[in-house]
């Protein structure tokens, strides 16, 4: 087997005193799609700070394809490879949407090929292109989120949450992109509250509850398993 | 009569509905439930309704009056005290003296005379955390932190109460005997809605639910009605070809 | 109407130079949220430092601006950026104002030590050069300030608007956090828009020195003209910062062609800026109670009543025996170091205890020892009445910024602090044009004291029983109430505090405090005048409160005698008056972070080697065991300290942290 695009070793994080991440082990193959499921307060969010370099961890380690990377800034990592569309929107609201796409080419693409792919996945965009961010709907919000993934090419992408407070439809379109930028070979950790939603464009899925990895596996598998665990509280 | 009307409220962050055309009751003496996924605007409508957060449109009547352009500290006097989902204990105070400084705000001028600590002691007993009762707010545990909250709330003896998320970070037991907690203080006549991601805890103290999906309110009933809506399968479970049996699967573990 | 294009013309050269100043200001705030009231002192210095290139070594002019415009100030902003002020924008309001006002205070320091006052001059750009408009003569040197704001305007417009970096900036305004997911520097982003800040506030100095002199306070000053300003935009807004400007130096222009120039109102010509800003922060919308605000300071550990009782008779004993050991200029002095201990007794309630700032603490007490003096009634009554009325005042203050928290508060008493220096204490019915009042000794109970060593005693007493009372208070109701605001206004808020009306209440005790400082101070001295109160003696009182610790009752004590020890030092080696003041500065810089100072490190010191070698010490040398504990710290002090230093620190980042 090569070697995974992202393994986590007995990874540790706290806020405080309080402890969130308690031992979290995690492989994720290159090329895959992981889901990442798990009830409110498990601690997912805070493994994508931990993993993207906005929270330091007490111990463990984090291997990004083969290489240690404790310590490494967030926007380091972002010149790596590491693309992360954190919870909430992930946008620069008070900028046009052509800004926020040129600042994304500080991952390390050419502002021209940033625009040309966003424009061309996501038409809309381009008509919308004079409007600040903040002004567009949450899922045109999410698209011009999603257009980062789509135009730095990152060698692991971690979305956090994308659906929260989208319709349905919109979640379904979403993912659609998701499962498309997982066709181009990008490795994909993707954290999920709609398990099913997740599950459709996933290689595997990983259960975590209580700051640990409680299973992982195929999809149908874990849901089996597992989804009392995943439901129980996620709903 | 209601003693919580949420009418018609709209809540927009730019281009994004936070909270859309929301309408809602609550009333004395009852739990009612505010559930919804993430992000649907649950914490949006309490900012709303405490005053933290101005509505586009809408109104808030509390107790048969409009409370929409009163300031967040009347709201409060009114009779309405509320939890937070990210904690706000008052971290370099004392469990203690967490639930003291909410008395003597309850209590105003009068406060300042005789400062009374026998009954703050009382309401750490109720919710469950006397033994802690001597810690830094900011060193307990997250469970532990969101009771005292709600002690705090009730040091001002609020007749409607708000909690969001109230149970998470406590334990199976801790949550049953929460349940009973909430159960007597709505028995005590106090209104108390609570917005919460514990299925089974709602489903057995809420005399009502409202389902908030992407801002809007699609359910409002009794939890059995509820556990049986199509709509809100849908919302939780986030697609809209139900796959019948993973549906069939979810609704038992879920519902 | 030739006056009127004359003064129209003037006040669009003064408003270009704001303008330009202001931009800076905004550029760096917004960038950064740390809003640098050394702004004008970093002009002033670039200003002086100009003057040395192109005066004193003689370098060209153009070579002297480019060095200075070029090198010397963007050097300046990326390095103050790099080591003083990152990171504190994330920290809570009152302590990047202390850091700040550090920054001002030592800057005004190191200009008066490495340039000592001498007059000097800079000729302006083309000095004989000029367009003869209608009967108007315009100088070159005032176009070309004009069209300089001009060029200014338009570079930093397509700074921010066409180029990455200038995107960048204003994304980081929105969210750092997420520049830095994107691959982004915030760091970087700071530092350029700290380096374009220092560059644009140099050049407006220099703009302006030709003008207003080359001066260590007037030009300093310029900051209150350029907040003014910036805050027409709400301190975000550049194009309304310039309308602001603009504004701000025509209604100067008028003001002093058209205002009279006896009587009460025409003091009012050197406060329009101050008046400018109040008007504009009054007008300011009501700031709304926010959740997850930055909060976890860690507070100095309470002693106990039994000790703190203790320890006040015992200064009480010490004050005692110098009253009748000193001679009568040294007990002035101790009078004077208890006033200023006082004065710093109101800061811990106000800063220490509530968080908020205030930058004209000495105003307050001018306003006490004005009332005393005016009241003529040398008895407790008297003193009551002052620092009532001083309390008023401090109230009045805090009432129209009700609406209002930290920065707009702390600045709303900046101009305050102006308008009563250059208003109100200079008028007739004040202390009168560099004029002074008689005021009597405090009898009580019908004994008069005359004697000084008498009065100082009684000055220690009132000390001690306001120290005795503020930490009853602190453990009381009322204490646990502050540090609840200051945890979460937001829970205080949904609790049913109204916390507009407890600030208002906050700013009147903590002025009433200074107010009766100020009435026993002029007890003391028995003829004061305005300069004893000016504004400019506020900022090293906050400095040295924050140095000594401004959480607790001791650093009072010890910062009023460093408050008092001040001018001593300078007279006795006036050359290094303005090192005194650079050093001030500097340490308050350095200590900033931990608002709990000096007092506390000495306290937590003093614990550490007890634990660590109290033992020893007290086996091996069992009849002298304090000689030998002071060795100790002389050869131990430095590595406990810096722990003790970043500990605070660590944790108020783990608060931040957790809150988000």
């Amino acid at each position: 087997m090569s070697v995974p695009i992202l393994e986590v070793v007995d990874l540790h994080a706290a806020y405080g005193r309080i402890e969130v991440l308690r031992g979290v082990d995690l492989r994720v193959p290159k090329g895959a799609v992981m889901a990442l499921l798990g009830p409110n307060g498990a601690g997912k969010s805070t493994l994508v700070k931990v993993i993207s370099g906005q929270k330091g961890a007490t111990s463990g380690d984090i291997h990004l394809g083969g290489v240690h990377v404790q310590d490494t800034s967030p926007e380091e990592l972002a010149r790596l490879g590491l693309c992360t569309i954190p919870e909430g929107r992930s946008v620069f609201p008070n900028l046009s949407v052509e800004e926020n796409l040129t600042l994304m080419s500080y991952a390390g693409v050419a502002t021209e090929a940033v625009l040309d792919t966003a424009y061309s996945y996501f038409p809309r965009l381009h008509q919308r292109r004079h409007q600040l961010a903040g002004t567009m709907s949450g899922g045109e919000q999410q698209m011009l989120a999603m257009s980062r993934a789509l135009a730095s090419d990152p060698a692991l992408l971690l979305l956090d949450e994308l659906s929260m407070g989208l319709a349905p439809l919109i979640v379904d379109e979403l993912y659609d992109t998701v499962a498309q930028i997982a066709e181009s070979g990008v490795s994909i950790l993707c954290i999920e509250q709609f398990a099913r939603t997740a599950l459709r464009v996933s290689d595997y899925a990983a259960v975590m509850t209580g700051g640990r990895i409680v299973a992982t596996g195929e999809p149908a598998e874990v849901m089996d398993t597992m989804s009392d665990v995943i439901l129980g509280g996620a709903a | 009569m209601p003693l919580l009307e949420v009418d018609d409220v709209v809540v927009q962050f730019g281009g994004v509905t936070a909270v859309d055309h929301a309408s809602f009751v609550a009333e004395a003496g009852r739990v009612t439930g505010l559930i919804g996924p993430n992000g649907a605007g649950k914490t949006t409508c309490f900012n709303v309704i405490t005053g933290l957060q101005k509505p586009n449109r809408g109104r808030v009547r509390f107790d048969r009056r409009d409370i929409t352009r009163l300031s967040v500290p009347r709201r409060s006097r009114r009779g309405m005290a509320r939890t937070f989902q990210r904690l706000e204990a008052f971290g370099s105070l004392s469990v203690r003296e967490n639930v003291r400084v909410a008395r003597d705000i309850h209590r105003g001028i009068a406060g300042l005379v005789r400062p009374a600590s026998a009954d703050v002691d009382g309401l750490l007993e109720r919710v469950g955390i006397a033994a802690y009762a001597g810690e830094r707010a900011d060193s307990i545990p997250t469970g532990t932190a969101r009771l005292l909250e709600l002690a705090r709330c009730l040091a001002c003896d609020p007749q409607l109460l708000l909690l969001d998320e109230p149970s998470s970070g406590l334990d199976e037991q801790e949550t049953d005997a929460f349940g009973l907690l909430l159960a007597e203080l709505a028995a005590e006549g106090r209104a108390i809605v609570m917005v919460e991601h514990d299925m089974d805890l709602v489903m057995s103290v809420c005399d009502e639910i409202h389902v908030l999906d992407f801002g809007r309110v699609i359910a409002s009933d009794a939890p059995g009605a509820i556990r049986a809506n199509p709509d809100v399968q849908r919302a939780y479970l986030g697609y809209s070809d139900v796959d019948e049996e993973l549906a069939e699967q979810t609704r038992e573990i879920l519902l | 109407m030739s006056t009127i294009i004359s003064f129209t013309i003037l006040g669009l050269f003064t408003g270009a130079a704001y303008a330009i100043a202001a931009s800076g200001l905004v550029l760096t705030y917004t960038t950064t949220r740390v809003f640098n009231i050394a702004h004008g002192a970093f002009g002033m210095v670039m200003a002086f430092t100009f003057w040395d290139f192109s005066q004193r070594q003689g370098m060209p002019t153009w070579l002297a601006l480019v060095l200075v415009l070029g090198v010397v100030a963007p050097g300046t902003g990326w390095l103050v950026q790099r080591f003083i002020t990152r990171g504190l924008g994330e920290g809570p309001v009152s302590v990047s104002l202390v850091v700040t006002v550090g920054l001002f205070v030592g800057l005004i320091g190191l200009a008066q030590y490495i340039w000592p006052p001498e007059p000097r001059t800079v000729p302006p750009f083309l000095p004989d050069k000029g367009v003869q408009i209608g009967d108007t003569y315009v100088t070159a040197h005032q176009i070309i300030t004009i069209a300089l704001s001009a060029v200014v305007a338009g570079l930093l417009y397509l700074l921010l608007n066409r180029t990455r970096i200038g995107t960048a900036m204003r994304a980081s305004v929105d969210n750092p956090v997420l520049l830095r997911l994107f691959g982004g520097n915030p760091d970087r982003v700071a530092s350029l828009s700290w380096a374009i800040g220092i560059s644009l506030a140099a050049l407006a100095g220099i703009l302006l020195t030709p003008v207003i002199g080359l001066s260590y306070f007037d030009l300093t000053l310029l900051v209150i003209n350029a907040y003014a300003a910036a805050m027409l935009g709400r301190l975000s807004s550049l194009p309304l910062t310039f309308v602001g400007a603009m504004g701000l130096g025509i209604l100067q222009s008028f003001a002093v062609a058209y205002l009279p120039t006896e009587g009460f109102l025409s003091g009012l010509r050197a406060v329009v800026p101050a008046l400018f800003l109040f008007v504009v922060i009054i007008l300011m919308p009501q700031a709304q109670l926010r959740i997850g605000q930055v909060k976890g300071i860690v507070s100095a550990p309470l002693p106990s009543m039994t000790r703190s009782a203790v320890c006040g008779a015992a200064l009480l004993g010490v004050v005692a025996v110098l009253a009748t050991a000193m001679s009568d200029a040294n007990l002035l002095l101790v009078g004077t170091a208890a006033t200023y201990a006082m004065v710093m007794l109101s800061l811990v309630l106000l800063t220490g205890y509530g968080g908020h700032v205030s930058l004209a603490q000495f105003t307050f007490a001018g306003v006490g020892a004005l009332a005393y003096a005016k009241l003529d009634e040398p008895n407790l009554y008297g003193l009551v009445m002052s620092a009532l009325i001083a309390a008023a005042v401090g109230a009045l203050v805090a009432l129209p910024v009700l609406r209002l928290t930290g920065l707009y508060l702390a600045l709303s008493t900046l101009a305050f602090g102006v308008l009563m220096d250059k208003l109100v204490f200079q008028a007739d019915f004040a202390f009168g044009f560099n004029g002074t009042l008689h005021a009597e000794r405090l009898s009580l109970l019908g004994t008069s004291i005359s004697s000084i060593s008498g009065y100082v005693i009684v000055m220690a007493t009132f000390f001690v029983l306001m120290a005795l009372g503020l930490l009853v208070l602190r453990r009381g109701v009322l204490g646990r109430l502050l540090i609840a605001m200051r945890d979460s206004p937001a829970a205080c808020g949904t609790l049913g505090l109204d916390l507009r009306w407890f600030r208002v209440g906050l700013f009147g005790v903590s002025a009433g405090m200074a107010g009766l400082a100020g009435a026993l101070f002029a007890g003391l001295r028995g003829t004061i005048g305005a300069a004893d109160f000016q504004l400019f003696n506020s900022l090293p009182l906050l400095l040295l409160a924050v140095v000594f610790g401004v959480t607790s009752v001791s650093g009072a004590a010890l910062g009023g005698i460093g408050l008092m020890l001040l001018p001593v030092l300078q007279s006795s080696r006036p050359e290094l008056a303005g090192l005194v003041f650079a050093v001030l500065g500097f340490g308050a810089v350095a200590l900033g972070r931990d608002p709990n100072g000096l007092a506390n490190l000495l306290f937590g010191l003093g614990r550490r080697l007890d634990r660590r070698f109290g033992d020893v010490v007290r086996r091996a040398v069992p009849l002298l065991p304090l000689p030998a504990d002071r060795a100790d710290t002389s050869t131990h002090g430095e590595v406990p300290l810096m722990e003790d230093l970043q500990q605070p620190l660590k944790e108020v980042g783990v608060h931040a942290a957790a809150r988000g």
